[in-house]
């Protein structure tokens, strides 16, 4: 029996399958379909300092192998998150990680010290890759120097595990990893959405209120293996790789390119058991591979 | 009340051609139907169609328990639809239901169902409820042309059928908000349901509004889960954005903006 156990920046997984920001609810909107404590994690809802509307409708395009969101980081601000979510959701057999977001280093630093205190979040995922927000999000992930400083500041205050999350909408995801990685990060989890664009042409009208959008979906996973091949090679921090993951397959493709787990997504949509698939399949594949650890399988790729 | 959500593989139990546009799959679930209420859609797996990523929501037309089915409208818009209405008996259809809140039961026996293109669909369901809770309801429906008009003989069933066509080739000419039963001083309505296009139920919303009868509409707002995570189909209401697929997609037009 190969062993999926993972660990990350000193946390154990008991695999290397975890569900990604957005895409997942709180976990609870999946108890119908799935044993959630099979999970290696669950990375929760963004959460930002104040409640905050998102977006106007229309929030979604479908496109080729995939789509465009943009939703806008909705959610009810950090302290109803204390107060009504956590408590709800601190007993899953998982891994409960919660993505962090804000417009200003403030707000994250006062997310951040507020997730600290919370005994059963054992990480935050630091969100500077949002494409959806005006103020903030990508900015600070687009700018190396600002995502240093940004992390830098949540390393004061966070003590447990710290995660940050990349866009790719960047010339080079080397130089933001390694930004990164000086602010204090523990582990990179990447990629965020591309920005990306959908017109209805009938109406000549963009198909999103806010015109740009982040795509998501089987259609970036190149692109998404290719950027976690090159921050596995250029940082020595653990990667958490997502982009497009519909099956076990995929999955193991991140790893083999450097990443130690990974994020379903979008797929959680289309079937909300698929990421229990993923684990088996992933158990499947080092069976007939006969390799026994999943860190084994980490960056494995042959290129010679 | 809360659903417990199935994810199943349902067989095409027969397929209906309705007209051009419109057909019914009549589908046999695996195991015995859960309770199921009228308003409340299925999110159906469209398999071996590359262009469909995404799954497609459908209000359910109507249950039947005793053959363990139940039945969808739909109307062929791309290329999603399109394949589904190439199913065959004894093909399979990946669904996850039931999903989404549903119309309430009235207080009142002057009821009026409003429906138009695809959004008759619910309304059959609902017709069918309220009629075994000794409401017969007016249902008005609305199509394009005589060509769309369909099942009205399954509709007169359960209450008296109104038809509006956009061309007049069948019943009133116009739209559903043009009708006669509309045009009163007073309206004899003490409920409305509706569901169709946007501009049609805000349309109906305002003359509900003007006669204070209380309304309650179905939104068919885009979709990407159905099942309230991705947060994409909200709707603003005295709450905020809310989700259409678990707050809706039944709204009493009093907690809309609109």
């Amino acid at each position: 029996m190969p062993d999926l156990a993972i660990n990350i920046a000193g946390l154990h997984f008991k695999n290397p399958v975890t569900t990604a920001s957005g895409t997942f609810g709180y976990g609870d909107e999946f108890l119908d379909f799935i044993d959630i404590g099979r999970l290696g994690g669950i990375f929760v809802k963004a959460v930002t300092g104040k409640n905050r509307d998102g977006n106007p409708y229309p929030r979604m395009a479908e496109t080729a192998s995939g789509m465009l969101n943009s939703v806008g980081l909705q959610n009810k601000g950090v302290d109803h998150f204390c107060r009504e979510i956590y408590p709800r959701i601190r007993d899953f057999n998982t891994h409960i990680i919660v993505n962090v977001s804000g417009s200003t280093v403030e707000e994250y630093v006062e997310v951040a010290a507020r997730i600290n205190e919370l005994e059963k979040i054992p990480a935050i995922e630091l969100n500077i890759s949002c494409p959806n927000v005006k103020l903030g999000g990508m900015a600070f992930g687009t700018v190396p120097s600002m995502a240093e400083e940004v992390t830098a500041e949540v390393r004061k205050v966070y003590k447990k595990v710290l995660m940050v999350k990349l866009s790719p909408n960047v010339t080079s995801i080397t130089d933001l990893a390694k930004a990164v990685v000086d602010g204090g990060a523990d582990a990179i989890t990447l990629i965020n959405t591309l920005l990306g664009m959908a017109i209805d042409a009938e109406r000549r009208r963009p198909v999103l209120s806010t015109i740009t959008g982040g795509l998501s979906g089987p259609a970036i996973k190149p692109i998404a293996l290719r950027m976690v091949w090159q921050v596995h090679k250029a940082v020595q921090v653990p990667i958490v790789g997502l982009g497009g993951i519909m099956n076990a397959t995929d999955a193991i493709e991140f790893i083999l390119a450097g990443a130690s787990a990974i994020q379903v997504g979008t797929a959680n949509f289309i079937d909300p058991a698929v990421s229990i698939k993923i684990v088996d399949g992933i158990e499947a594949y080092m069976d007939r591979h006969k390799i026994n650890t999943v860190a084994d399988m980490v960056g494995a790729l042959r290129t010679e | 009340m809360e659903f417990k959500k199935l994810v199943q593989d349902l067989q095409v139990a027969e397929v209906t051609r309705l007209n051009k546009r419109h057909f019914i799959l009549d589908l046999l679930a695996p195991e015995k139907l859960p309770l199921i209420l009228p308003g409340q859609f299925v999110q159906a797996l469209v398999e071996d169609s590359p262009s469909t990523f995404l799954r497609r929501p459908f209000s359910i037309h109507s249950v039947d328990y005793k053959k363990n089915t139940l039945r969808l409208m739909i109307q062929v818009k791309g290329e999603g639809t399109r394949h589904l209405a190439s199913l065959k008996t004894g093909d399979h259809l990946n669904l996850i239901y039931p999903l989404g809140n549903s119309f309430s039961l009235p207080f009142t026996k002057d009821v009026l169902l409003v429906g138009g293109g695809c959004g008759v669909a619910p309304l059959l369901f609902l017709a069918q409820f309220l009629s075994q809770n000794n409401i017969h309801p007016t249902i008005l429906l609305g199509f394009r042309t005589r060509e769309e008009v369909s099942e009205i003989e399954t509709y007169s069933r359960y209450g008296k059928v109104l038809v509006m066509t956009d061309d007049g080739t069948e019943g009133e000419k116009g739209l559903v908000v043009d009708h006669s039963i509309f045009q009163r001083e007073r309206l004899d309505f003490k409920k409305i349901f509706c569901c169709g296009p946007d501009p049609m139920m805000k349309a109906v919303a305002k003359i509900a509004r003007m006669h204070k009868t209380d309304c309650e509409v179905s939104l068919e707002n885009t979709m990407a889960c159905g099942f309230g995570v991705c947060l994409c189909c909200v709707t603003p209401t005295d709450k905020g954005n809310e989700r259409v697929c678990v707050e809706g997609p039944v709204f009493n037009i009093n907690r809309l903006t609109w």
